[in-house]
């Protein structure tokens, strides 16, 4: 995910990197990585959504790459290779893309139907 | 390419999804979906996240995900299904190639991969669900999804930090992420032609086959970013290893 702040919220992460941050760890499916170290920073209202993530914090702590872009003030946050495999879960994750007009659509949408998820590219 | 096939089998409730791995944007697609008009959801990808979330290491790539929204096949080469109209498609249609294009297209002939068995494990699926063949249980699901070290990892975020800055027009300042991206994910081959896609073809084309060209221009070779092409990598790989074949 890419992010201008090192402090996002915690829906921000979640929606980002699709691990849940719960007491037990940041948990995606059956796995779950515990946290030593609290990584909210503050907890700016009482919705618990809106509550601050140290990215640095907690990607060290999950392993999650956090590639700098210096001269634009970008970062990057990685994946995590927690598994050595690309899957943790063999529950979908959630994928929400533009079509060729701007509408989103949402994968999760077509619960109920079988899905054959087809990349291409026109190079 | 996919709508006739998704027409048959829609009604068994079978969708078809397609997401267009495109760093260039919607533009660089449209030509391509509004050929295909596909009634099935089109979506456009820049940062290639469904590549990173699933596992799409080249084009084309596919999931397969059940009613429960289960992954029962992980990424894996996934050839449209076969017909005339494809075989008598030529990316160079009506131009006359110059010796680079030529090239590529000789090596092109000899990439394989099997339509009608990936077509007909479909159809299996389709008809039988859990009970096929084809339907790998969760733990084979993900022990057969790409493999992804710390380095494939923060390839990845180079990647889209890459992706990022090229949408913002800074394609000099994407350059090096790609560059880190090619080096830390040495088997994802859509990353390099996404990047060698985006550099100037040779001179007298125009349109989407300049897209193909995907390496340095002769007597220009200086100016290639890159330490690899898609004429070398083809041609160091195999162009028979270009797909992993399909494993039932």
């Amino acid at each position: 995910m890419i992010t201008e702040s090192l402090t996002i919220s915690r829906r921000a992460f979640e929606e980002g990197t699709g691990w849940l941050l719960k007491p037990e760890g940041a948990c995606k499916g059956d796995v779950c990585i515990p946290l030593s170290d609290q990584p909210m920073v503050a907890s700016s209202d009482s919705d618990s959504n809106n509550d601050l993530v140290d990215l640095v914090g907690i990607a060290e702590q999950m392993g999650l790459p956090l590639v700098a872009d210096d001269k634009n003030g970008v970062w990057a946050l990685g994946p995590d290779s927690v598994g050595s495999r690309t899957l943790v879960t063999a529950e979908a994750p959630e994928l929400t893309l533009p079509d060729l007009d701007g509408n989103l659509f949402s994968l999760s949408s077509l619960r109920g139907q079988k899905v054959l998820m087809v990349a291409w590219s026109p190079y | 390419m996919w709508q006739k096939f998704r027409n048959e089998l829609h009604g068994d409730g079978l969708e078809i999804v397609t997401v267009g791995l495109e760093t260039a944007g919607a533009e660089a697609c449209r030509p391509f979906i509004e050929a295909a008009a596909p009634e099935h959801p089109s979506l456009i990808d820049q940062a290639h996240r469904s590549a990173e979330l699933f596992g799409f290491i080249n084009i084309p790539n596919a999931v397969w995900i059940d009613e429960s929204g289960v992954i029962v096949r992980p990424a894996e080469t996934a050839p449209s299904p076969p017909s005339i109209e494809r075989e008598r498609r030529s990316p160079f249609a009506g131009i006359e190639p110059p010796e680079h294009l030529l090239a590529i297209a000789g090596e092109a002939v000899n990439i394989q991969s099997s339509p009608a068995e990936y077509e007909a494990a479909i159809r299996d699926w389709v008809a039988k669900g859990s009970d096929s063949r084809f339907a790998l249980s969760a733990d084979e699901v993900i022990a057969r999804s790409q493999p992804r070290n710390a380095d494939a990892a923060r390839g990845q975020a180079h990647f889209e930090l890459a992706a990022h800055l090229e949408k913002l027009g800074h394609h000099d300042d994407a350059v090096p992420h790609y560059r880190e991206a090619h080096r830390l994910t040495p088997d994802n081959f859509s990353y390099r032609r996404q990047a060698w896609s985006l550099e100037p073809a040779g001179e007298g084309l125009d349109g989407p086959v300049t897209r193909f060209w995907q390496g340095p221009i002769p007597g220009s070779e200086d100016t290639w970013p890159y330490d690899s092409d898609w004429l070398a990598d083809v041609r160091a790989k195999g162009a028979e290893n270009y797909y992993e074949p399909f494993t039932p």
